[in-house]
């Protein structure tokens, strides 16, 4: 482990936006979080990728695939493994921190209001309309990020197969995570491999 | 309701939410049935309205949905009775021990990762996955929009997830907005 994480190897042009400290990193995980309600991935892919650009769309959907299918909350991993690469293990427990810390008072102080409104039909209203359109956010996310298929070794049309089949899986017949994770993307991961040689990569 | 936790019964509520945080793959949501079963069925130091409640807390509130563990375990703790200290002893025990497992594997395996991305092997991995979480979120909507069984009357729902899709698919329109639009909707009593 000698390299250094932030290693610049990123051959892209011109210099990347990067968090500036470890406090721009802990307030800007912060924000993100804060901003989340039923799930902060949206609010993390426009924040990173299109306002503050420290991350390309294909860049984010693969460190996305990385904190997806390890084990504990994506978005939580997300932060880990962006804070690390920006400032080693100190940037990742501030990206952590950023994105654990404010929220959970929030969440405990919603808790001690809930005791005494949970029976009001409003509020459990609102919280069915916030959950719509928090459901309609992650699917927006999703499409958003089609774009970066084209870009991939394995080919659009066998992207959208597979893409096709996991929705059918998941959406529809609703099979298990693992399974879909472990068949449609072990076969998928090894295509792609196979592709990325056939080029000679 | 209230319970008394002796030190073996904080330590084994500790031990089961450290077994639980490698389980947690797609989220820590995706364990919720065995935290009910241990926490609910087994132990009985959380009722089913307390368990349901602290999930929907969770979701409800800005941030990362895993804090509904730091509720379940403040919940545990106030029925311990000991007030605020044995609440925050709950959520910190809970919330540790669902975090360290998965965060330092994580870690490991990120900083690998990305020392390693030149690797074809690595490389293969991370884009072979790509159509596969792009689709993943595309259902994950599609499940939280149409619930577990799909009723006619549930459209408004289906609507308001529908047309949240395109204005943030389409537009830069600021996402709070239409979060508030959706509170606002609900409150009316329309969804």
């Amino acid at each position: 482990m000698s390299s250094s994480p932030e290693a610049p190897v990123e051959a892209s042009a011109g210099p990347r936006p990067q968090p500036s400290s470890l406090s721009d990193l802990f307030f800007s995980f912060t924000f993100l979080a804060l901003q989340g309600f039923g799930g902060v991935l949206a609010i993390v892919q426009r924040e990173l990728v299109e306002k503050k650009r420290w991350l390309t769309r294909e860049e984010f959907v693969e460190d996305w695939a990385v904190a997806q299918i390890m084990p504990g909350p994506n978005v939580v991993n997300l932060s880990l493994m962006l804070g690390d690469r920006y400032f080693g293990l100190r940037g990742a427990i501030a990206a952590l921190a950023g994105m654990l810390a404010l929220p959970l008072l929030v969440v405990l102080c919603l808790a001690l209001v809930y005791a005494q409104y949970s029976e009001n039909l409003h509020v459990a209203g609102a919280l069915r309309g916030m959950a719509a359109v928090a459901a309609g956010l992650i699917t927006a996310t999703g499409l958003k990020l089609v774009g970066a298929l084209k870009k991939n070794p394995l080919g659009l049309t066998l992207c959208i197969v597979f893409a096709i089949a996991t929705f059918v899986g998941i959406a529809l017949l609703r099979w298990p995570l693992a399974y879909v994770l472990l068949g449609l993307g072990g076969l998928s991961c090894v295509m792609t491999y196979r592709k990325m040689g056939k080029k000679g990569t | 309701m209230t319970i008394s936790m002796s030190a073996a019964d904080w330590l084994s509520l500790f031990a089961h939410f450290l077994s639980l945080s490698l389980l947690g793959v797609g989220g820590a949501i995706s364990t919720a049935p065995d935290m009910h079963r241990f926490l609910v069925d087994q132990q009985g130091w959380l009722t089913d309205p307390q368990f349901s409640a602290s999930i929907a807390i969770a979701q409800a509130a800005p941030g990362p949905n895993v804090l509904f563990i730091a509720l379940l375990g403040w919940n545990v703790g106030l029925n311990a009775g000991g007030g605020l200290p044995t609440a925050l002893l709950g959520m910190t025990i809970t919330m540790v021990g669902i975090m360290i497992p998965s965060t330092t594997l994580t870690y490991m395996a990120g900083r690998w990762g990305h020392e390693n991305r030149e690797l074809r092997a690595v490389r293969a991995f991370k884009q072979g996955l790509t159509p596969i979480v792009i689709a993943l979120l595309v259902a994950t909507g599609w499940i939280l929009a149409t619930g577990s069984t799909y009723q006619v009357r549930n459209w408004p729902i289906w609507l308001i997830a529908i047309v949240s899709t395109i204005i943030v698919w389409r537009t830069k329109l600021h996402l709070l907005w239409l979060l508030g639009a959706g509170a606002a909707i609900g409150w009316m009593g329309w969804v």
